[in-house]
């Protein structure tokens, strides 16, 4: 009888640490809600730019995401 | 890791507006263009003079439509990726894929699902511009407390999995984020400011549409970032100790 090694089928399951994830999800966060703020509500309910042509160019998108657009 | 993950979680991201921006073209594209003729036939007929266009149709609907796609592509990818990253091992024992796939079934639900149907997307000539503001304040705390719920019925499941088993503890915590997210319905105020002569045809499909383009967004980023983190841990666990079986 010999013993052969197998693969075990499950790799093991890892866990990131929470330590190594916040900061990176500290900078996902803050570009992420930027990102998403231009698309979604910039010349619409508020406006940092003035004007309306960063609305004007994502309206498509804007309507199509779900976004209340005008 | 974590940088590889978010890098990983942006460009698949960029993959899912690239899809979406098909599926945008055939579905969503035609019901926006029939929204606007009943929009500039309106205003024909109430005697308005036309609207001075910033931005071509032709821009917003290729230029524009891709920008907005990615931009809410890569911004999600990036989240995506860090919700990933928190849930693997955490919600129970499964592989990458597994996770990236519930992770994303979350995602679409929580963030796109629950807020349309208190808050359904309108095309172009539905909606009236004085209420703008509070719309986009209610759309925004419809996924607020969304996201909400879901950390509370999480945080049910994750106490009860020990009692009830992995299956039935998630079973609870869907019934307590249903409960909750149902007196939210109730309680949040309802908004239909759909002109009565507008098509019911054109407004079902755009929704449809909006719901296939978040399905595929969604889909993308689960099943895709799934596939290519199960192939990149697999390579690395399969130098993890290997089980010794006799034969």
């Amino acid at each position: 009888m010999a013993n052969v090694v197998v693969p075990s089928g499950k790799p093991v399951p890892l866990r990131i640490p929470v330590r190594e994830i916040v900061p990176w999800a500290v900078f996902a966060a803050v570009l992420g809600l930027a990102l998403l703020y231009f698309v979604g509500a910039e010349q619409g309910a508020t406006s940092i730019i003035s004007g309306s042509t960063v609305h004007e160019f994502v309206h498509d998108g804007r309507h199509l995401l779900g976004f209340p657009c005008h | 890791m974590m940088r590889t993950l978010l890098i990983r979680g942006m460009l698949v991201g960029l993959a899912a507006a690239a899809l979406a921006y098909v599926v945008a073209w055939f579905l969503g594209e035609p019901q926006v263009a029939l929204a606007i003729s009943f929009e500039e036939a309106k205003a024909a007929a109430s005697g308005e003079m036309h609207e001075h266009e910033v931005v071509s149709r032709t821009v917003q609907e290729t230029f524009g439509l891709i920008t907005a796609l990615i931009v809410y592509g890569v911004a999600f990818g990036g989240l995506f990726s860090i919700a990933f990253a928190f849930a693997h091992g955490r919600i129970g024992d499964f592989r990458p894929r597994t996770t990236a796939a519930l992770v994303a079934l979350v995602g679409f639900v929580v963030i796109y699902v629950v807020p349309f149907l208190k808050y359904p997307p309108n095309p172009p000539a539905v909606g009236s511009e004085d209420t703008i503001g509070s719309r986009t304040t209610l759309y925004v705390t419809m996924i607020v407390l969304s996201l909400f719920t879901t950390a509370v019925a999480l945080y049910a499941g994750r106490r009860l999995a020990p009692r009830l088993g992995g299956w039935n503890a998630a079973l609870v915590a869907v019934g307590v984020f249903a409960v909750i997210i149902g007196i939210i319905y109730v309680v949040m105020p309802a908004v239909n400011e759909v002109p009565a002569d507008f098509s019911a045809t054109v407004l079902w499909r755009f929704r449809l549409a909006s719901l296939a383009i978040q399905l595929t967004v969604w889909g993308t980023l689960g099943l895709l970032f799934g596939g290519l983190t199960d192939r990149a841990l697999g390579r690395r666990t399969a130098g993890a100790p290997a089980a010794v079986v006799g034969v």
